[in-house]
């Protein structure tokens, strides 16, 4: 299997993958207004305020949307095929892209679905990923 | 504003694979033939706006252009905004001649992504590779599955815009894919990402198209032959990403078209053919309902029972469009508006008084309408 390149992550963005190492799911928020969001940035787009922090997310997340890969677009996902690409929305506001995993990863998904974190190993990084059941 | 500005040549090379041709020689090919079109010398043009390259982007494409095309233009733009850069530039090349900044303007756009490189649409953004979130037709698909879960909006609906494209593709002597589709066919075509088959997704194409564009007063002193009156025109921007969006199947499509239909002085009803931006299947569908031909929720309906085909009540795309004729990013679409409006389409609608035309880049970022008619 050929591994997906892994991209540059940007300095300000590297708490969110360190956290995702010890199996933890954080987000941003901004101290000056309360807006939280995802991806990492370096100002507000609420407020445009630089006061931010990093938050411990409680992994509870609702489904908004998802598709699933019949052909891939890059080698690395391949002998993954077919696998389900989600837009998840964090219970504290943040939408995030990751996947749907076990069990019945491809049937009777709907939207405004309750999701649960997991992580999941990819090749180096450990990856936040999401589950209907709350403990594997 | 109203008719005061006319698209008076349109031009394009064909559609396809082109194998040893540069973007830069397709656009002077394109050129050549719509200024042969509008009957207007080369040296006569004094604003060059181009859309750059989605697959091979330059610095300085529009000087580059400018060189190739032998001009050195008052007004020059290179305009970054997805397929909308198309109805961009009209629109504001359209203000440049009332402002009397330019007199004869050339709107171009070539590319060749099939012989050349098509990795664009095969990337991701930032980290979203490491979940496999790869490649253009995936976000649009995130789009299309919210789309059917809130309005029910089906397979068999979405099968309906490629069906008509198809049908209208097929007697186009320049489309690039001519085979007429069934909803059969349609419907046993694998998943490419699911809710999208093959036939969900635009064509990638490689291949040219200019208009050139000039005050109605000017078309007259230098007798065009036949020039196409723009009524109005709007623009509007979604610009955040998918996921960022509280409405994930409404864009800003809104706001460009009540802008258009307001400057016109027209509405929906009052529309006799539409050139809608189709990249993918889900996004025609939108539109309708975003510019107000149906509810919010209605597109999958409205686009049933062949309405949109050439014989229905409101014929869309009737070149073929991107998911036919040509996967270009939406000049082709400007150019079909204008051969219906002059009556001399491939296929003409039994009425084609007026046109309403839309564009749009990115996954739905930017947004750009134009409503052409005598």
């Amino acid at each position: 299997m050929t591994d997906f390149p892994i991209p540059a992550i940007p300095e300000h963005a590297l708490p969110f993958w360190e956290a995702a190492e010890k199996s933890q799911l954080r987000y941003m928020a901004c101290n000056s207004c309360a807006h939280s969001f995802l991806p990492a940035r370096t100002e507000c787009p609420n407020c445009l305020a630089a006061d931010l922090e990093w938050r411990m997310a409680s992994g509870k997340a609702q489904l908004i949307s998802w598709v699933i890969y019949h052909r891939a677009f890059h080698p690395a996902f391949a002998d993954r095929l077919p696998y389900t690409v989600a837009l998840v929305q964090l219970e504290e506001g943040p939408r995030m892209i990751s996947n749907i995993v076990e069990p019945d990863p491809d049937t009777a998904l709907t939207i405004n679905l309750p999701l649960f974190v997991r992580f999941q190993d990819m090749g180096n990084l450990r990856i936040p990923v999401f589950s209907r059941q709350p403990k594997l | 504003m109203r008719g005061r500005t006319v698209i008076a040549g349109i031009g394009h090379t064909a559609f396809g694979a082109l194998s040893g041709r540069s973007a830069t020689s397709l656009i002077v090919e394109a050129t050549r033939n719509a200024l042969a079109d509008a009957n207007v010398d080369k040296t006569m043009v004094d604003a060059l706006l181009v859309k750059p390259s989605t697959s091979a982007p330059q610095l300085m494409t529009g000087q580059i252009v400018a060189e190739a095309l032998g001009l050195q233009p008052k007004l020059g733009m290179s305009w970054d905004q997805g397929g909308a850069a198309v109805i961009g530039m009209i629109s504001y090349a359209s203000l440049a001649i009332e402002a009397r900044l330019c007199d004869i303007v050339v709107i171009c756009f070539a590319d060749n992504p099939r012989t050349g490189s098509s990795e664009v649409y095969r990337s991701s953004t930032g980290t979203d590779g490491l979940f496999g979130y790869v490649g253009v037709p995936a976000a649009y698909a995130m789009i299309a599955r919210r789309h059917m879960e809130q309005y029910g909006t089906t397979p068999r609906q979405l099968g309906a815009v490629p069906i008509a494209a198809r049908r209208h593709g097929a007697a186009n002597p320049s489309a690039q894919l001519r085979k007429p589709l069934s909803m059969a066919d349609y419907l046993n075509e694998p998943y490419i990402v699911d809710p999208f088959r093959r036939s969900d997704c635009a064509l990638v194409s490689d291949g040219g198209a200019a208009i050139v564009l000039m005050s109605a007063e000017r078309a007259m002193q230098l007798a065009v032959r036949a020039p196409v009156p723009i009524l109005g025109f709007g623009l509007g921007q979604s610009s955040w990403d998918v996921r960022l969006r509280q409405d994930l199947t409404t864009t800003c499509a809104t706001v460009s078209a009540t802008t258009a239909f307001s400057a016109a002085g027209l509405a929906p009803e009052d529309i006799d053919v539409a050139q809608l931006y189709d990249c993918f299947s889900i996004v025609p569908i939108m539109t309708l309902e975003d510019y107000g031909f149906c509810k919010k929720g209605q597109g999958g309906a409205f686009v049933e029972e062949g309405r949109i085909e050439i014989d229905g009540d409101l014929p869309m795309n009737t070149a073929g469009g991107l998911l036919s004729e040509t996967g270009m990013p939406g000049m082709q679409l400007v150019l079909e508006g204008v051969r219906q409006v002059r009556g001399n389409a491939n296929l003409q609608a039994r009425k084609a008084n007026t046109c309403i035309v839309s564009s749009q880049g990115g996954i739905m970022q930017t947004h750009g309408t134009l409503i052409i008619g005598g």
